[in-house]
């Protein structure tokens, strides 16, 4: 009995130190925050931040900018996992494979990649204006939540019974449109919305790749008053927590379960 | 893949009425491959090949060898040393917490709330993390002010500067030890109660159950995680750009700064940087996914 207390008591002090040290710098953040006011807390780093017209636009951008990734993301993972699942099994390690290589390549070496090979004198020359940057580094985006999109999707079809969905849907007449957007989609919807979330999460703080391409986006903007402003980067670092917390929040409430992914814009 | 296609070919040859049917096959994975050719596999290959060419596209060493010249032989070197340390310090307290949480005898609501909190911490990386250690043990932060405040002791008369190897690699385990405690719970699940008990039915210690059941069993999968680790570090850029700025000649700054003005002057050594720094994180992935084979085997 006591050896069983002695060794419980152990656990608590491990979990304990493991609060202390991912509670404080929560702490330490959320109380610089308030010390705007030299002598009293306030929110006045908050209401700066929240006032600023480039605070809103940054995140109005990567907001519109995440949506549009998860939209393409959908459109480009649903019907290959599907495909493969039904058609072309044999295919499944290459494409497994290829969806993990963003975990491998470091993600400013693809942007790196992408800066040689669409640079304004080339073929296909993405980063010559504005707009199509804008599409590239989607796209970047698309590749950077590739990973986990693939991996919710193709988990979430196989729980399911494709090619008995898919013949029941032929036999009442359904075309290929019809078949993946009302019979296969809202069988993997709940992969489909964890992985958005997810993705949401990594491209709206991201840096590295809207940094080298030079685009407005939150990321970069928090970076900038990190280098000028003393407290609201500290209120900004609370709202980017809030925003990571509701994004895994919605995963847990639309999976019911432990959040087994991860990722993030390191 | 070769020898996947060249079957499905001669069974079209044989039978013509399939040919129409297979193309229609392979086209439904056609978006997939032109968009992981167009925005992942021919960006990298370019670097990769640019790394191996001279200034007018000739083929040369000469780069391979340069990246072996003191400065930036140095920064790969701080880039692996913050990696490594942060990978290893990661994955012990991580799994010293998902063992404890997981099985350490803690009342039910332990696990659930770590599992989340691990999803959450390990997301919160980048520029806002940087500002968070910045606000705590920053100059000004408050964990230096309440230590000077309340025991007169100021850590930055010890040495200790969060700009620099140490404040980096501590920065880095905030989202080290949650990955690890995400990755490694379903290995700890998978030690089955059975065997401790049939080990403790046989006579043998704690110590004896751990050496010669539970290590034998998990080192595959925590050796594997760490390496994942390593490579999740490797290549993080924002973390360190926000909180040192340059003044930490990590390898991912190096080439930022590469990126933005060729600082090396050559952009070819640029190129050849970063081909360095996948065979990097391709050597620890390949690595990790070795051993995940191995331990597959028992936990199921």
């Amino acid at each position: 009995m006591a050896a069983l207390t002695r060794g419980r008591l152990g656990s608590w002090l491990i979990i304990l130190l493991g609060a202390v040290y991912f509670f404080v710098p929560l702490i330490g953040t959320f109380e610089f925050s308030l010390r705007y006011i030299r002598g009293r807390y306030s929110l006045e780093a908050y209401r700066i931040v929240l006032a600023d017209p480039r605070f809103s636009a940054t995140l109005t951008y990567s907001t519109v900018l995440a949506v549009a990734t998860i939209a393409v993301g959908v459109v480009l993972v649903v019907p290959t996992a599907y495909w493969i699942q039904l058609r072309l099994p044999r295919l499944r390690p290459v494409v497994e494979f290829i969806t993990l290589l963003p975990l491998v390549i470091p993600a400013i070496v693809i942007v790196f990649g992408y800066l040689r090979l669409y640079n304004s004198n080339s073929v296909l020359p993405l980063t010559g204006t504005e707009r199509t940057t804008d599409l590239l580094l989607m796209f970047s985006y698309v590749t950077l939540a590739l990973p986990y999109m693939y991996r919710a999707v193709a988990t979430g079809l196989r729980t399911i019974d494709v090619h008995t969905l898919t013949e029941a849907a032929q036999s009442l007449g359904a075309g290929w449109p019809i078949i993946l957007l009302r019979v296969i989609l809202p069988n993997v919807r709940v992969a489909v919305l964890s992985g958005a979330f997810l993705t949401f999460a990594i491209v709206i703080g991201e840096f590295t790749m809207a940094s080298l391409l030079d685009r407005p986006a939150f990321g970069p903007y928090l970076q900038l008053m990190g280098a000028n402003r003393a407290y609201e980067p500290s209120a900004l670092a609370v709202i980017s927590f809030a925003i990571t917390w509701a994004c895994m929040g919605l995963i847990q409430a639309f999976t019911r379960g432990a959040p087994g992914q991860v990722a993030g814009a390191r | 893949m070769t020898e996947v296609t060249h079957p499905a070919i001669d069974r079209a040859r044989a039978a013509p009425p399939w040919v129409s049917q297979l193309s229609w096959t392979w086209l439904g994975v056609v978006p997939f491959f032109v968009f992981a050719l167009m925005f992942l596999i021919i960006p990298t290959a370019l670097l990769a090949v640019g790394g191996f060419q001279d200034s007018h596209g000739h083929f040369t060493l000469r780069n391979i060898a340069d990246l072996f010249s003191p400065s930036i032989l140095s920064s790969y070197l701080i880039s692996v040393k913050v990696s490594a340390v942060s990978a290893i310090g990661g994955s012990l307290i991580g799994f010293a917490l998902a063992y404890v949480a997981l099985s350490g005898g803690l009342p039910a609501w332990v696990r659930p709330t770590l599992l989340t909190f691990s999803g959450v911490a390990s997301n919160f990386a980048g520029v806002p993390l940087a500002f968070a250690f910045l606000a705590t043990l920053g100059r000004v932060g408050l964990v230096t002010v309440l230590l000077v405040k309340l025991f007169g002791f100021n850590i930055y008369s010890t040495g200790f500067n969060l700009l620099s190897f140490f404040g980096l690699t501590l920065t880095y385990m905030y989202f080290q030890i949650p990955l690890m405690v995400l990755i490694i719970a379903p290995a700890i699940d998978g030690l089955k109660r059975e065997w401790r008990e049939a080990s403790a039915n046989l006579g043998a210690s704690a110590w004896e159950y751990w050496r010669f059941i539970a290590l034998p069993i998990l080192w595959p999968p925590m050796l594997g995680a760490s390496l994942l680790l390593f490579a999740n570090a490797f290549g993080a850029v924002a973390t360190a750009y926000a909180l040192t700025g340059s003044s930490l000649n990590i390898v991912t700054i190096m080439l930022f700064a590469q990126i933005r003005g060729d600082v090396l002057h050559n952009q070819n050594l640029g190129y050849a940087l970063a081909l360095g720094m996948i065979f990097m994180t391709g050597l620890s992935n390949a690595a990790y996914i070795w051993l995940r084979g191995r331990s597959e085997r028992w936990l199921r």
